[in-house]
């Protein structure tokens, strides 16, 4: 009896202890305020485009030379320009296409960016006005949070980025290298949805060990006769390029690889 | 504390653990090359018994041979593929046929593979092909025919029709033939003729003597019957000419300029144009009760009307804005509707057999082009460009046009001469169709296995 007692007056007072803990009207202590410290805000490009120094220009220099060639052999096969008032593939398109891809790879005022937002985010953790008010008036909360739904946006960015597994320059690498294996099958309809997804298993060396048509129940329908030969169309161009350009580390996230074919953009032109 | 405690306890603390795991890395693959694929097609092999019997029969060397060079020029021609050199082939064509090699073949960077085995059985022609995918190392095809010796030709056209089909996806038109107007002599005294040949420019054969001016031949899109039209007595006649029977007759006598005839889907109707108390409208003519039923009545000039495929809507050219433009209309002459809106004179709208296309030829600062919109009238695309060229016709699967092109005559008159050529829709893909003499109007059958 006495020890039940005991037992359970231990179990409630250590219950009423936490409680006392983790709930902070009941510690009454004075809010220390830090001073408030005034935040310029400032863009960081002011301060990081500063001019290099010569060697330092000269290594630069290099790396972008190396760079520009990776973009020139993402350039689609070149095609005997016909002087023809409206053909279909209109050469000026593609060189748009290859600046296009040059401004993912390498386009400062993109990376200033990126690290425009990591700074904001930290200014934010640190002081963050709109959050002040919403504390103090409930109506602000909405406001609040939308405004920081950027800063969110940047979160689950970094995450996929993390998911992805392969740099920018890398899944170009690898881009180019199939582009150049594809031969389109130009007898598709271009109403249809013209997507191929093939799971790899690969080696730690690029080349394939299992390729697998994900939509693959899609090549027996009928009216679905055009699928199929999509689909032997990637999985002849997977097998004419490997090994595959992949990177040189990091096996474990890149050994199971989705290629997802769209033949649409080509074909409409 | 029980184990069923430390089992609850532990399971969770695992649950709370942080896993961390990498999702699948997927990568768009959204541009490849259009670069033609390159294929070998081996010749079909042959026994000596065959050989010889085939080069009595046929007087061919070795028909194995010729049948293959047929695949390989339709293959060529199509600008799709790009059949390899057979000098470069390791494999002797018997081997290849049961068992290819397929290192030996992806060596010669081929990724299709043709083989196939001719003999003759029972004074027939049996031909046996298949198609290998090279790279997956596996048969995608396999077919036998069997039929009279002298349509060797057509088992050539059959195969490549097979291999086009099952290697982009849609018909091929290989098994085709093009009718034609057959032209000779100086441009003020023309003689014509109509002609018929296969679509790679063998067999050709002229249907009519020259002594009567023959225009426009269209096929039915479902028989090997042709509609022309024909002065007689220099009065426009309407004929139907069945090309396996040769049977002709007459579909009637029309007044004022009549132009081009041509069927309706099912074949049971034609549609043309003709001039009717000051104005040309277009009309249907039932075949079986041969009644006329006026289409459009408008105090403009309405010509060339060509069905959609599935005969609800008909494309013509009018000139009620101003100028002659693209007009689509129903069937029953209701809803017109402009469609074309660019800049110069647009004519002979032609329906694409997939529907999805129209074919015109376009008039623009004295240049005549060849050209395709949608049938809304958006996405124009201008294939071709030249002097003179008109008259654009669509092969069965709606991938290829043939039209004919004219020269300049110089200042004494010489120099003018009508040629028939063809165009894919890339535009890029433009190549002469021989033929023995000039031709002009070129008009392409259906599909002649189907």
């Amino acid at each position: 009896m006495n020890r039940s007692l005991i037992e359970s007056s231990v179990l409630h007072l250590f219950i009423i202890i936490i409680t006392a803990m983790s709930l902070p009207f009941l510690s009454k202590k004075a809010i220390d305020l830090p001073p408030i410290i005034s935040v310029e805000l400032i863009q960081i490009t002011e301060k990081t485009n500063i001019p290099f120094a010569p060697k330092a220009k000269k290594i630069i220099e290099e790396i972008k030379k190396k760079e520009k060639k990776l973009v020139s052999e993402q350039a689609p096969p070149k095609k005997v320009k016909k002087k023809k008032p409206d053909a279909v593939p209109m050469p000026e398109d593609k060189v748009k296409k290859v600046e296009k891809i040059k401004d993912d790879k390498q386009n400062p005022e993109k990376i200033d960016n990126e690290v425009k937002q990591v700074s904001e985010f930290e200014k934010d953790e640190l002081f963050d006005p709109n959050n002040v008010a919403a504390l103090i008036d409930k109506s602000k909360e909405e406001t609040a949070e939308m405004i920081n739904n950027p800063d969110k946006v940047t979160q689950d960015q970094d995450k996929n980025l993390e998911n992805t597994g392969l740099s920018l320059s890398e899944e170009d690498a690898l881009k180019a290298q199939i582009f150049g294996c594809w031969s389109i099958p130009l007898g598709l309809p271009y109403n249809e949805n013209l997507l191929v997804r093939i799971k790899l298993e690969l080696k730690p060396d690029g080349s394939v060990i299992k390729s697998e048509i994900l939509d693959h129940a899609r090549m027996n329908r009928p009216g679905q006769a055009f699928y199929k030969v999509l689909a032997e169309s990637a999985l002849r161009a997977v097998k004419l390029c490997q090994p595959l350009r992949v990177p040189s580390t990091g096996y474990e996230r890149w050994k199971e690889l989705q290629l997802n074919f769209d033949a649409r953009e080509m074909l409409e032109g | 504390m029980n184990n069923t405690k430390i089992f609850f306890i532990s399971f969770l603390i695992i649950l709370l653990i942080p896993i961390k795991s990498f999702g699948l890395i997927e990568v768009d693959i959204t541009r490849g090359n259009l670069t033609p694929l390159p294929v070998a097609v081996s010749p079909l092999s042959i026994n000596e018994k065959s050989r010889k019997s085939f080069k009595e029969l046929l007087k061919k060397e070795n028909i194995g041979l010729e049948i293959s060079s047929i695949v390989e020029n339709n293959l060529r021609t199509s600008g799709l593929f790009n059949p390899l050199n057979k000098d470069a082939f390791l494999q002797a064509p018997d081997i290849a046929n049961l068992k290819p090699r397929f290192e030996d073949w992806s060596l010669i960077k081929a990724q299709a593979l043709i083989t196939g085995k001719v003999s003759f059985i029972d004074d027939k022609l049996r031909v046996e092909f298949r198609l290998w995918d090279i790279l997956a190392g596996k048969e995608m095809m396999a077919l036998a025919f069997t039929t009279v010796p002298n349509n060797w030709r057509r088992v050539g056209h059959i195969i490549s029709d097979k291999v086009y089909e099952r290697l982009t996806g849609e018909k091929g038109y290989f098994d085709t033939r093009i009718i034609y107007v057959a032209e000779e002599g100086p441009k003020t005294k023309r003689i014509k003729k109509l002609a018929i040949m296969d679509q790679d420019g063998a067999n050709n054969k002229f249907l009519t003597l020259g002594n009567e001016l023959v225009l426009t031949p269209r096929f039915n899109p479902t028989s090997q019957m042709v509609t022309y039209l024909s002065y007689f007595r220099n009065l426009p006649r309407v004929y139907l000419l069945d090309i396996e029977t040769g049977m002709q007759e007459v579909v009637g006598d029309f007044p004022g300029m009549t132009f081009a005839p041509r069927f309706s889907p099912n074949g049971k109707k034609i549609i043309m144009s003709f001039a009717k108390d000051g104005k040309s409208d277009i009309y249907t003519m039932d075949l079986e009760n041969r009644i006329v039923e006026r289409i459009t009545n408008h105090p403009s000039i309405d010509t060339s009307p060509s069905y959609s495929p599935d005969g609800k809507y008909i494309a013509f050219n009018s000139d009620r804005s101003g100028y002659q433009q693209i007009y689509v209309m129903n069937s029953d002459g209701r809803k017109v509707k402009r469609i074309s809106f660019g800049t110069g004179i647009y004519g002979t709208p032609v329906w694409s057999p997939r529907g999805d296309l129209i074919a015109f030829t376009k008039l623009h600062k004295g240049k005549f082009y060849i050209g395709v919109m949608r049938t809304d009238g958006s996405g124009e695309r201008l294939l071709t460009e030249n002097f003179y060229q008109e008259a654009p016709s669509w092969s069965p699967n709606g991938r290829v046009l043939i039209f004919y092109r004219e020269t300049k005559t110089d200042e004494k008159g010489d120099g003018f001469s009508a040629k028939l050529w063809s165009i894919d829709l890339t535009g890029y893909n433009e190549r002469r169709v021989e033929t023995p003499t000039d031709g002009s109007d070129p008009s392409w059958s259906s599909l002649l296995s189907n």
